[in-house]
């Protein structure tokens, strides 16, 4: 079984946003209004923010002066809080790795939002709207069954969204192997955000092959993981700048 | 027929035959509160759950404050009824339907809050078709529901009797479908001897069972906290803190409604001086164990200085939640005073200049001139002289000394008054328990590892629902006591059997010594 994985190289990274971008509109989700995003409540499955973050924090004195811009998709830990105080099991670990969320199942409760240390899940405040040129060429891609929910498809008010690695575009590479009749290969299956990088700073793979270029990277002596102290264990994994 | 002591009867029982003029009116103003809460929840469903002010990273706000409150209210039942029924502390008899009543609509309207916080209300019936047993709020939903359907069980056991008392002892003109209600209340209760050792039976089992079912709920609310990773939440005190506060805050409510059942129906043969003394010593037990918490909590906080929790201290001690915190233990310091100090003073202490409620309004005068002073003082250049760190200290100082002033000042008022005493503490607790509450959630929420630190400030629609609420549970409350006797009838005439067989007890006189039955005095006062 695969363990997908994605390394975000910060030396790499221009903080051009192009991954927020791509992830927008292969994911559906909605801009919102100026006031609502002045209150935070912004969607970035996929955010690019300066670090630190909060200014009473201090990025040094003059001239001595340092921020560092961090692009943070979902960790996809593998011992994720947000699934663990779940009641309803929307969110939910699958058997290759990902972090899932099922629109249809989510009752809205926010505990997982509240859970998760990296703040990458967002809520539904109202129903997400799109201006008019918009809401005509939405992604048409979703995952879809009986009682679930996923991937891209347009989200109902009320509901916990999140970044899943584009798990349409991992369902559609399976399907596509399957209906060739021919084995899944890992380089068949990239997310959007890893796909349009500028700065090729994003890798993608499977960590559990010994050969990708993820497992490779993560030997890096500047390879780390966001708040290792909280003992989620992200498969998101960042090479430190310099 | 089953009798009834014509003094109960006058008191308790006809009451509910009659509808006063100031019963309408407060039924119809409380209902109009929680109707323009029903308004502001309707418009919240139509529109989102965006018309509150949560956002990102508040993803939990006023709602959850109000939640984790009423449950800890209903923890009143529970203390008075069972934990003091086990331990047959007499003096509860007059109060345990308050209590019990209390703690029946306080989970209606607890539960309510996390309906209305849900984004989607339709989903409710997921929790129990896909319900995962490792997440926190399946414990809660369970733990709430057995604690609701037993306390609602022993709301109405010991209320069986009196049915039968009323359906028995109806004024000639009273309508026909309330005595049918107390007939079917009543199930054929005709007071025999197997009937009585069977709700005895009863009683005594659930009083039994819902002492831990009551522990379990408010130690569960404070795991949904414990259980995550965020700081100020990640503690393993939060279980027995959080049952401290719920007993604490459930203590203060009572206060206000015994006082409240005792003034509008004239109840004081019933409910005593000996209630609220008694009522008084365990409040204050529960007030220092509340405080031993606060303190322990936030010491290893404190002394850790781990840079994630310390910002969320900080912005209590001293940062944007500085004024709800501070206000909170200046309640709580107050409630304690209220309880404590008046009963050290002898009587003569009214000739001291002192302890005068003018000396009071004063002193609270000049502490919140001094105050004003004080929060004005950066941004006002006339009085940048103040805010120099000696004259701000001295200021501080001088507003804590002013403020003892106006504590001594009022002693004496509070030491005539006992019962107003008691009430005002409770209503204090009980907004400062609701503080304690938003001072637990909000910072925390506030305050996240990769998120922008955030404000929060509750919305109109928030208040509206908030208000609302407390409306409809003080209305639930008052309805249920225009239809059901506001004392245990059959309770407090067993308790009269009791205190007689007592008292004919022969208290055996002290030995007479060499000196003679009375000792010197050894201090002249």
């Amino acid at each position: 079984m695969s363990k997908w994985s994605m390394v975000i190289d910060l030396d790499k990274c221009v903080a051009c946003q192009a991954c927020s971008i791509a992830c927008r509109f292969e994911n559906n989700t909605p801009a919102v209004a100026p006031d609502q995003a002045e209150m935070g409540r912004a969607m970035r499955w996929n955010d690019v923010f300066p670090m630190p973050i909060n200014s009473m924090e201090g990025s040094g004195e003059y001239p001595n002066v340092k921020t560092q811009y961090m692009t943070r998709p979902c960790m996809h830990c593998e011992n994720p809080p947000c699934i663990k105080v779940c009641p309803v099991g929307a969110t939910f670990i699958n058997e290759e790795g990902l972090v899932e969320q099922n629109y249809a199942r989510c009752i809205g409760c926010r505990f997982c939002t509240v859970g998760c240390p990296y703040g990458v899940r967002y809520f539904n405040w109202f129903e997400p709207q799109w201006e008019a040129p918009l809401a005509e060429h939405l992604n048409p891609d979703k995952v879809e069954g009986k009682g679930v929910l996923e991937g891209p498809a347009v989200r109902p008010r009320g509901v916990v969204e999140k970044c899943t690695y584009c798990i349409h575009r991992l369902k559609k590479a399976h399907a596509q192997a399957e209906a060739e009749g021919r084995d899944f290969r890992a380089d068949e299956y990239v997310p959007a955000c890893v796909q349009t990088c500028t700065g090729k700073a994003r890798f993608f793979g499977d960590l559990e092959d010994p050969n990708s270029a993820v497992s490779q990277l993560e030997k890096n002596t500047r390879s780390f993981r966001l708040l290792e102290d909280v003992g989620t264990h992200p498969k998101t994994i960042y090479l430190r700048e310099g | 027929m089953l009798a009834i002591d014509a003094k109960d009867k006058e008191k308790i029982v006809m009451p509910l035959f009659r509808t006063s003029r100031a019963f309408i009116a407060l039924v119809s103003a409380l209902g109009t509160l929680a109707l323009i809460g029903v308004a502001a929840y309707a418009r919240q469903l139509y529109l989102g759950l965006g018309v509150t002010n949560m956002d990102r990273p508040v993803y939990w706000s006023t709602y959850m404050v109000n939640f984790i409150f009423f449950i800890g209210i209903s923890h009143a039942g529970t203390l008075i009824s069972a934990i003091l029924r086990v331990t047959g502390a007499e003096w509860r008899r007059p109060i345990t339907r308050v209590a019990e009543a209390i703690t029946v609509f306080a989970l209606m309207i607890g539960t309510l809050q996390i309906i209305i916080d849900m984004g989607r209300p339709d989903r409710l019936a997921f929790t129990i078709l896909n319900g995962r047993l490792q997440s926190p709020i399946i414990w809660d939903i369970v733990s709430v529901t057995v604690y609701f359907l037993s306390s609602i069980t022993y709301l109405y056991l010991p209320l069986m009797p009196d049915a039968a008392i009323l359906r028995d002892n109806c004024p000639p003109d009273a309508p026909a479908w309330q005595v049918k209600m107390y007939t079917l209340l009543a199930l054929g209760w005709r007071g025999n001897r197997a009937q009585w050792v069977r709700l005895e039976k009863g009683i005594a089992f659930l009083a039994v069972f819902i002492i831990p079912v009551a522990i379990s709920v408010h130690s569960i609310i404070s795991w949904i906290l414990a259980t995550t990773v965020q700081p100020g939440w990640h503690s393993t005190i939060f279980g027995p803190y959080f049952v401290i506060g719920a007993i604490f805050s459930g203590i203060g409510a009572l206060f206000l409604a015994m006082t409240g059942i005792r003034k509008a129906l004239g109840l004081e043969g019933y409910i005593g001086l000996r209630q609220y003394r008694n009522l008084g010593l365990l409040f204050l037990t529960m007030n220092a164990l509340w405080f031993y918490f606060t303190y322990a909590e936030n010491l290893g906080i404190a002394a850790g200085q781990q840079p994630e929790e310390f910002v969320v201290l900080a912005a209590k001690l001293w940062g944007e939640f500085a004024p709800t915190f501070w206000l909170m233990i200046l309640m709580m310091v107050a409630a304690f005073w209220i309880l404590v100090v008046p009963k050290l003073l002898p009587a003569s202490v009214e000739r001291v200049a002192v302890f005068q409620p003018r000396v009071a309004f004063a002193s609270v005068g000049a502490a919140v001139i001094l105050f004003a002073l004080v929060s004005l003082s950066p941004r006002t250049p006339a009085l940048a002289a103040l805010s120099t760190a000696n004259s701000l200290t001295l200021a501080w100082a001088a507003i804590i000394a002013l403020l003892i002033f106006a504590a001594l000042g009022v002693t004496f008022w509070l030491k005539a008054h006992p019962v107003a005493s008691a009430t005002i503490a409770g209503g204090i607790v009980l907004v400062g328990m609701w503080l304690e509450r938003w001072n637990i959630i909000l910072p925390t929420v506030t305050h996240p590892r990769l998120i922008p630190y955030a404000a929060y400030f509750p919305s109109l629609t928030e208040g509206l629902v908030t208000l609302g609420s407390l409306a409809l549970f003080v209305m639930m409350f008052v309805v249920f006591f225009k239809f059901f006797p506001a004392v245990s009838i059959w309770e407090v005439a067993e308790g009269r059997v009791i205190e007689a067989a007592q008292s004919k007890n022969i208290m055996p006189a002290p030995e007479p010594s060499k000196t003679g039955l009375l000792r010197p005095r050894k201090f002249k006062l």
